[in-house]
Formats: C-alpha cells, structure tokens, sequence
C-alpha cells in the first residue's frame, strides 16, 4: 500500500511539474481585465475579452491562469493546472471527492468559481505531504487501511485535516449536545463533521479510526 | 453553463446598480447558485461578486441584539461564541444543515435566498411554474413527499429548504436591505418570502438590485431554545420537518412560547396558532398536541406527502417535551 502511494505521489507530482513548467508568458490583451503575473508566476491560458485572469496560489505556487468565468476551481486545478488529485464525482456539492482548503477552511471546489478565488490561496492533497513525508493524516489513512478504491480518499483527507482545525478552534457541531461548549472528538462528533464526504466503498470505520488516530497524537 | 459576464463588485452602490440589469444576479457563496447554472435552471447574462463588499462583521446591537453581515459565512455564525450562547438555537439551525464544507463558503444572505430543492425544479424535462412560469406544477400529482403543506398553491407547492431562516424566523429577525438607489429598509423575515400564489418564480419581496446587507437579530427571548430537525438520514440532508421552539415556563405553565416549523411551507412556517394554544398551557402532552393540532388545523397533504401532518404535531410535541424538560 506504501508503496502504491508512494508511485501516485510521485507520478502527481512530476506531473504537476511538467504542467508548471510548460508554459510561455501571455501578452495580455488591454481587454481583459487582465493583471500583471507577478515575477517567477507561471502563466496559463490567452488572455481575451472573454477571458479572466486569476492568480491562484496552489501549494505554495503562483500561477495566473486567462481562464473562463465559467470554469470551477475544481476544473482549473485538474484541467489546467494538472492537479488531478482532487476528483470529480457529482460536481454538485454533495459527495466531497472535490474537497480542497482555501485560506485554511475545507470547501467543494465544484460549486467554486475559480475567478472567485483569484488572489486566495489553495492547498490540495498534493500539497499536504513534505517531498517524500506524508502528512500525518495520510500516513494514519495507509495505517489503518482507510479506503478501498480510494476515488474518495483525497476529499476526505483535505477534509480531515481542516475538520481537526475546525475542531482545535472549538467549533461547534450538529452532534454538540451544548453548543456553547467546547465539545470533546468523540466518534458522533467525527461522523456528523465528516458527513460531506461519501465513500462508496463504505470503508467509514477505519477512515474515522485514521482520523482518531491523528486527533489523539498518532504515530505520525 | 451559459456564458456570463463576471464582475467583481467593490463597493455596494455600483454591485446594486449591476445587479439591477436585466438578467444580472448577486452571487456570493454560490453553493447553490453555481449548481443551478450548471444545470441552466439559473443562466444570468452577468454575474456580480459581492464577497469583496465590507459585510463579514458580526456586531452588537444598541438594543443589544446582534447585526449579521450579508457575507458572514454559516460556519463563522454558527462558531460564534455570542450565538452559541445568546442564540443557540440559530447555532443548532445552522449546523443541522448542509456539510461543513458547504457552511465554510455559504453565507447568511445566500442561506435565506437559496431556492427550492423541489425535484421538479432541478428536471428541466418536467413542468415547474417556478423555474418556467406557466408551463404547470408537476409536483402536484408527482413524487411530493419532501414538498409543502402549508400555504402553497396549486400552482406550486415547493418547499422552502433553509434550516438557518426557520431559527431566525422563530428569533424575529429583521432583514436589512440596500436598493439600487440608494434608499435602505428593513423587511421582518417573516415578510420576506412571497406565497407562490400565481407567481411561484417570484419568491421574495426584493426589488431588482436590491441586496441584503444584514440580518438583525433582537434581544433573546426568555426561554430555553431548540431546534430539532427530521430527515431521512441522520446528517447532511434538507428537512421533511423541524422544529425551532422558544419556551419560557414556571414548573407547571407556560409562560411564552415561540414556534416556527420547516419543510411545511414555502417559508419558515411561524404558527401563531401553536403560540397561541401554548401561552399559559400546561405542561403536558395534551397541551403540545393540541398545539400541533393548532398549527396544522389548515395543512394540506398532496399524497405522497400526507405523512408530514402528523409528523409535524409529533415532532413539535416531542421539541417542546425537550425545550421544558416535560413529559
């Protein structure tokens, strides 16, 4: 399993690179309301009237994309960035595959327009390990198995690790008996806070083990 | 999706005038709107953004209640320690609905505006007065079983889906308001929402360009309060029923109660009936069903949804034996 990780990571990853490195400078047009690409950023797409320019930061890096004012975060970060490890499932918000954090909070990124977040900044699942390093939350999810066909998986980690921030921050649930406490990470509490990310495969009961794993200190 | 213009708007008086253009739409969080473009229930021309506009502050009152900013999200209302303590059953409200991905982008303004879930809104294939005005309601003789029982018309007998409006309803809030020129007001939330009468696609009382700035709410009234919601699955599912109640009471009576239902109606369904029955009630299951026998007196079931009549007596029973520690 380490090792399947391990070949997906590195295969993202060198994918995104190549992505990142493909790229020639646009002359923008006196159209669009275009801005100009910081030094070092890459560039995507032409710039034209119908056309917005958006600067996302994703997992450290700038890039200004002359995107579609219809295109979804979600398509930008797989369709033009090569960031395909986010997924696709309903595209309407309901499923989680798609979860992403933006300025440190979890968001669908289907039900996102990308010109909506020029100027924010994004971590997706390729940007939670350090080079060869899992994020603990990863690491906990190869521990304990917390997935099957792992179309999911990359929603529901993104999702984890905000949740725990969330949490940390004494936010509240549906599953808090007294919302004006601090309620402690039992597994209703889990549950309830992991309900916007489905798993086909069923594989819940390890996922919330993982995610325990990591909210007690783990091992990672 | 069809093509839009996209504008980010900077300061309010130009986002109102924008938005005032044929075929413009405010869009802020966008969880539901972008769904809807994306299947061309919603196609606006022009799109404006208003998440740059300066109403993300949760700030006291003079009267000591709390002003909530159009932008503030659900997340950051139902995480806010004043709520959690004066408000809980908004806290309670929010967080029953949606997921938390969901609560972190929508935002208190888009929550009382988001449009109905009937699934013949979303079937662009089938009749729906509300998403093509005249074409026929197909939820009438359809799959109904989410769809109201309150106050509708056969001309359209969608649901209103908030969870967040039916706590704000039952705490009298106020919803205020700036128009493209300029002039400000302020609207009860209870007028807010439009009976669909004939005109199901016009849901609320607002003028072309006219955007929600806050939402006011007064003191808390005495009272403990609740919010209980029924649905088909445990999380992350809209009502069939719920229930926020507000209930001040002495060991035997009560003293004021307030009771707002959801998913019977095309807006947060405040029953004075239910208030009525209940003021110096006791505290006993008789005096909680006659309430829910009060507040259903004029429902209408249209088959597949029947179930909703007694289960909105049995869930407002079952909250108020909850709020009062009775029964």
């Amino acid at each position: 399993m380490d090792r399947i990780l391990q070949l997906l990571s590195d295969l993202s990853r060198r994918r995104f690179l190549e992505t990142a490195g493909a790229t020639g400078l646009v002359l923008a047009s006196p159209l669009a309301r275009a801005q100009t690409p910081p030094e070092g950023a890459s560039v995507h797409g032409e710039a034209s009237p119908e056309n917005e320019m958006v600067t996302l930061t994703v997992n450290g890096t700038q890039h200004t994309l002359a995107l579609d004012p219809r295109t979804t975060l979600l398509d930008a970060l797989r369709e033009h960035l090569g960031l395909t490890g986010s997924k696709k499932g309903c595209d309407q918000g309901q499923c989680g595959a798609c979860t992403v954090i933006v300025n440190g909070q979890r968001i669908n990124s289907c039900l996102a327009l990308a010109a909506m977040h020029s100027g924010d900044e994004i971590t997706t699942i390729e940007g939670l390990a350090h080079g060869d390093e899992l994020h603990p939350m990863q690491a906990a999810f190869v521990r304990h198995d917390g997935l099957q066909c792992g179309y999911c998986t990359p929603g529901q980690i993104c999702s984890s690790v905000a949740m725990l921030a969330e949490h940390k921050a004494g936010w509240p649930s549906y599953a808090t008996a007294d919302v004006a406490t601090h309620p402690a990470l039992t597994h209703a509490e889990i549950a309830e806070r992991m309900s916007g990310n489905i798993c086909r495969c069923s594989a819940y009961a390890n996922i919330v083990a993982a995610i325990r794993d990591v909210a007690d200190g783990g091992r990672a | 999706m069809k093509p839009f213009r996209y504008e980010k708007a900077s300061a309010i008086a130009s986002a109102c005038t924008s938005a005032a253009q044929p075929a413009a739409k405010f869009i802020a969080g966008g969880t539901n709107l972008i769904d809807l473009m994306k299947l061309q229930i919603e196609t606006p021309a022009h799109l404006v953004d208003i998440n740059a506009l300066p109403l993300r502050e949760i700030e006291e009152t003079p009267e000591h209640g709390l002003r909530v900013g159009a932008l503030v999200s659900n997340s950051a209302l139902a995480a806010d320690m004043r709520v959690r303590q004066r408000y809980p059953l908004l806290s309670q409200a929010i967080l029953a609905g949606a997921s938390g991905q969901l609560r972190n982008k929508a935002t208190t303004g888009g929550n009382l505006l988001q449009r109905t879930r009937c699934p013949y809104f979303y079937d662009t294939t089938k009749p729906c007065n509300k998403r093509e005005p005249g074409s026929g309601c197909s939820a009438l003789r359809g799959l109904n079983r989410m769809n109201a029982v309150l106050d509708v018309s056969d001309n359209c007998i969608a649901a209103h889906p908030s969870d967040m409006a039916v706590a704000m309803t039952a705490l009298d809030a106020r919803v205020e308001t700036v128009a493209r020129d300029g002039a400000t007001r302020t609207i009860p939330i209870d007028t807010l929402y439009r009976a669909p009468g004939d005109t199901p696609n016009i849901e609320t009382v607002l003028a072309l360009g006219e955007l929600i700035r806050s939402v006011v709410l007064p003191p808390p009234p005495p009272g403990r309060q609740l919010y209980r919601k029924v649905r088909d699955r445990a999380s992350y599912a809209f009502a069939l029923v719920s229930v926020a109640a507000i209930v001040a009471h002495d060991s035997n009576h009560v003293r004021s109660a307030r009771v707002a239902f959801g998913g019977l109606s095309y807006k947060p369904w405040r029953s004075a009936d239910a208030e009525g029955a209940l003021s110096g009630a006791t505290l006993t299951r008789a005096s909680y069903d006659a309430a829910g026998t009060a507040a259903l007196k004029n429902a209408h079931g249209y088959g597949h949804n029947d179930f909703k009549i007694p289960l909105a007596r049995r869930t407002l029973r079952a909250t108020l034996a909850d709020v009062t520690g009775s029964i």
